[in-house]
C-alpha cells in the first residue's frame, strides 16, 4: 500500500462499521456486532477492485460504507482525495454524483411505478440535470444504447422486461450520471448463468469505455477471476488476503482463500472426483463474539498455538498482502 | 457479445384523451367495477344537484298524503309526515356525500401523514406514534363521539373532523405497514444513494407504491363514514332533524313505521347499501388499473 495518493480514487482506511444491538423495554444499546473490523484498501483508477467471502462476513456493508449509505463507526473513506467519512447528507450530494450502485436484485431494484425512461433518468432529475424534456430523452436515448437496450423501449415498465434487460436498466441508471466509481452489489448473482455472461461482459466492456472504477461485491469466484484486477478476501468483517487477481488464483497464501478455491468445484467430473479436498470444517463463528487472536484459527487447518492469542495484520507476501501468521518473518 | 432483444409489437393508435382511454379499459377489464362507477357518479350527481332534482321541498308536509306507498306522484312514498321520501332521499345523498368524502378524505390524509412519517422515519418516532395511536385505539369510539360533540353540539363540521380523526388514526397503522415494506425495497435505496432528498423518495417512491392500499382504505372508510354518520344520527348525535339524512331516515321514521310503510326503511337502506358497495368495487377497479404491472390482464 504505498502508492501514490493520486493513482487512487478511493482509499479505506481502517474503517470499522458496528451495529449496535439493542435489547430491553426502551430498547437501549445493550452491545454491538462489528460487521465490518478494520478493512483497508485503496481502489485505483480504472481499476476493478472486487470483495469476496463468504454471506455475512461483511463485504456488502463495507461497500454500503463506501458510499455513505452507512454509518461509519471508525476510519476514514476517502474518495477522489476528499475525506467524505464525516460529510453530511447536503455535503454529500455533489460527491454521490461520482459514485453510483448496481445492485443485486434486478427486480426489487427498479420502481415497479415506472417508466424505464424515468427509471434511469431518475439520476439526472434528482440532480437537476436535464435542462429540458429533449435533453433528457436524448440521454435516455444514448444510456440504453450504451448498455445495449432499445431506445424505443423507454415508455414501458421495468415487468416487461427479463432479469438481464432489468438489470441493463439498474446499469444505465448508474450511468446516467457519468460516475467515475460504480460499486456492484453481487451485480449477476440473481441471474441466469447464461446471461450472467453477457452481464459482465458489458461490465467490463463499459469500463473499458468510460474508465469505470468498479467495487465489485461477489461470492462466485468463476466470475470474480474474469473480471477483477485485484481481489480481496474477507472473513469475518476483515480483510484476509489482497492481491491480484493471478497472484490470488494461481499462488493463495491464506488458509482461508485457499479452502475457499478448493471448494469451487472443476466441471470435468474425473478430475474432481480424484483432486484433494481440503474443506474447512466448523461454522462460521458468531461476528459478535470473534474469536481471540486470528478469527480464523477455530476452522484453520494449519491452526499453532499462537493463533490462537495474537491478531495478525496484512503484511506483504510477495505481492500480496495477507494477514496470517504462516508467513511472520 | 450476442444479444437476444425483445422487439416490442408497434403500439396501436392512441389517439383518445388518456382519461377516455383509462375509463374505456376499465369498463373492458373491470365492468364490475365500472357499474359501480358509474352508480356512484349518479348519486354523486344527485348529490349535487339534489335542490334542483327534488319534486317536492325536503320539509313540505302534506297531510293529505301520509304513509302513501310509491306511486308515481310520490315515486318512493310518503312518510308520517306525507314529505315526500325522494326529496329526502336526494337531499340525504347529498349531506353522505359530503360527510362522506370530507370525513373519508380527513381519513385518508391523516393516515397518509402519520403511517408515511412513523414507517418511513422509523426508530424513536415511529415508536412513539405507534404508541400514541395503540393509546388513541383503546378509547371507545362511540364515547369518544359522545363526549365530544355534547361538548361542541352536533353539526357537519364536528361530525367530519371527529370521524376524520378517528378513522385516520387507526387506519395510519395499515398505511405504515405498507410504507416499511415500500421502504426496505433496493430502488428505494437507489434513490439515497444517488442523493435523492426525503421529500422527493416520498413523493415518488413510496406514496405511489403505498396507493393501492391507500385507495382501498379511503373507498373503505367513506362506506365506513357514511354508516357511522347514520349510526350517530340513530343516537341524535348526528346532523339535527328536520334535515335528513340516509341514517336518521333509517332509523327514525324507518325503524318506527316500518309495518305500515316499509318502503320508509328501504328507500334510505337500499341507498346505503349501493352507494358503498358500489364505492367498494370502483376503488378495488381503481386499485388494480392504475398498476402498471396488471395492464392487459384481468
Amino acid at each position: 500500500m504505498s502508492e501514490q495518493e493520486g493513482d487512487n480514487l478511493v482509499s479505506v482506511r481502517n474503517l470499522k462499521v458496528h451495529f449496535p444491538v439493542t435489547g430491553g423495554v426502551l430498547q437501549r444499546t445493550i452491545g454491538h456486532v462489528p460487521a465490518v473490523n478494520g478493512v483497508s484498501f485503496d481502489l485505483k483508477r480504472g481499476e476493478t477492485f472486487s470483495l469476496v467471502g463468504e454471506s455475512g462476513c461483511g463485504k456488502s456493508t463495507t461497500a454500503l460504507a463506501v458510499l455513505r449509505m452507512q454509518p461509519v463507526t471508525d476510519g476514514q473513506i476517502i474518495f477522489n482525495g476528499v475525506d467524505v467519512t464525516h460529510f453530511n447528507a447536503r455535503q454529500m450530494r455533489p460527491i454521490r454524483r461520482g459514485m453510483q450502485m448496481v445492485y443485486q436484485d434486478p427486480f426489487g431494484s427498479l420502481n415497479p411505478r415506472m417508466k424505464v425512461a424515468d427509471i434511469i433518468g431518475e439520476p439526472l432529475k434528482v440532480h437537476h440535470l436535464a435542462a429540458d424534456r429533449k435533453v433528457f430523452r436524448a440521454r435516455i436515448r444514448e444510456l440504453m444504447d450504451l448498455v445495449g437496450l432499445l431506445p424505443d423501449m423507454a415508455d414501458r415498465y421495468p415487468h416487461e422486461f427479463s432479469g438481464g434487460q432489468r438489470q441493463r436498466i439498474g446499469i444505465a441508471r448508474a450511468l446516467a450520471l457519468d460516475p467515475e466509481l460504480i460499486i456492484c452489489d453481487e451485480p449477476v448473482s440473481a441471474l441466469d448463468v447464461s446471461i450472467q455472461a453477457q452481464v459482465v461482459n458489458l461490465l467490463m466492456d463499459l469500463q473499458a469505455r468510460l474508465g469505470l472504477t468498479y467495487l465489485f461485491i461477489a461470492h462466485d469466484l468463476s466470475v470474480v477471476r474474469h473480471i477483477s484486477h485485484r481481489v480481496g478476501v474477507m472473513y469475518l468483517g476483515q480483510l484476509v488476503e489482497v492481491s491480484s487477481r493471478d497472484e490470488l488464483f494461481n499462488s493463495p497464501k491464506h488458509p482461508y482463500t485457499r479452502a475457499l478455491l478448493d471448494a469451487v468445484p472443476v466441471a470435468n467430473p474425473e478430475i474432481e472426483a480424484r483432486r484433494p479436498h481440503k474443506l474447512i470444517t466448523g461454522e462460521v463463528p458468531s461476528v459478535r463474539n470473534p474469536p481471540p487472536g486470528c478469527p480464523f484459527h477455530p476452522r484453520c487447518p494449519d491452526a499453532k498455538s499462537m493463533c490462537r492469542q495474537i491478531k495478525p495484520v496484512l503484511q506483504a507476501v510477495g505481492t500480496a498482502s495477507v494477514s496470517c501468521h504462516l508467513y511472520d518473518p | 457479445m450476442s444479444e437476444v432483444i425483445y422487439t416490442p409489437p408497434a403500439a396501436g393508435p392512441t389517439q383518445r384523451s388518456p382519461i377516455v382511454a383509462f375509463n374505456l379499459r376499465m369498463f373492458r377489464e373491470k365492468p364490475l367495477g365500472a357499474i359501480g362507477g358509474v352508480i356512484f357518479f349518479v348519486f354523486l350527481f344527485c348529490g349535487v344537484f339534489a335542490d334542483v332534482l327534488a319534486p317536492y321541498g325536503v320539509n313540505e308536509t302534506d297531510m293529505f298524503h301520509r304513509l302513501e306507498s310509491p306511486s308515481l306522484d310520490f315515486p318512493m312514498g310518503t312518510d308520517h309526515l306525507g314529505r315526500d321520501v325522494l326529496s329526502r332521499i336526494l337531499i340525504g345523498a347529498q349531506l353522505s356525500m359530503i360527510v362522506g368524502f370530507l370525513a373519508a378524505g380527513l381519513a385518508t390524509v391523516i393516515s397518509i401523514v402519520l403511517g408515511i412519517v412513523s414507517g418511513y422515519v422509523g426508530g424513536k418516532t415511529d415508536m412513539l406514534i405507534q404508541r400514541f395511536v395503540d393509546a388513541w385505539m383503546t378509547f371507545p369510539d362511540l364515547v369518544l363521539l359522545i363526549v365530544v360533540i355534547s361538548i361542541v353540539g352536533p353539526g357537519i363540521p364536528q361530525i367530519v373532523i371527529i370521524l376524520g380523526l378517528l378513522y385516520g388514526i387507526a387506519g395510519s397503522r395499515i398505511v405504515r405497514g405498507a410504507v416499511v415494506s415500500v421502504r426496505e425495497n433496493m430502488y428505494t435505496h437507489a434513490a439515497q444513494s444517488m442523493g435523492a432528498r426525503t421529500l422527493y423518495i416520498l413523493w415518488h417512491h413510496i406514496l405511489p407504491n403505498v396507493m393501492p392500499v391507500v385507495i382501498v382504505l379511503f373507498t373503505t372508510r367513506v362506506g365506513a363514514v357514511i354508516l357511522a354518520e347514520a349510526g350517530l344520527s340513530f343516537l341524535g348525535l348526528g346532523i339535527p332533524p328536520p334535515t335528513p339524512t340516509w341514517g336518521s331516515m333509517l332509523s327514525g321514521t324507518g325503524r318506527t313505521y316500518m309495518y305500515l310503510g316499509p318502503w320508509l326503511a328501504l328507500a334510505p337502506g337500499l341507498c346505503l347499501t349501493i352507494v358503498v358497495y358500489a364505492i367498494n368495487v370502483y376503488g378495488d377497479a381503481l386499485r388494480d388499473l392504475l398498476d402498471p404491472r396488471m395492464r392487459g390482464s384481468r
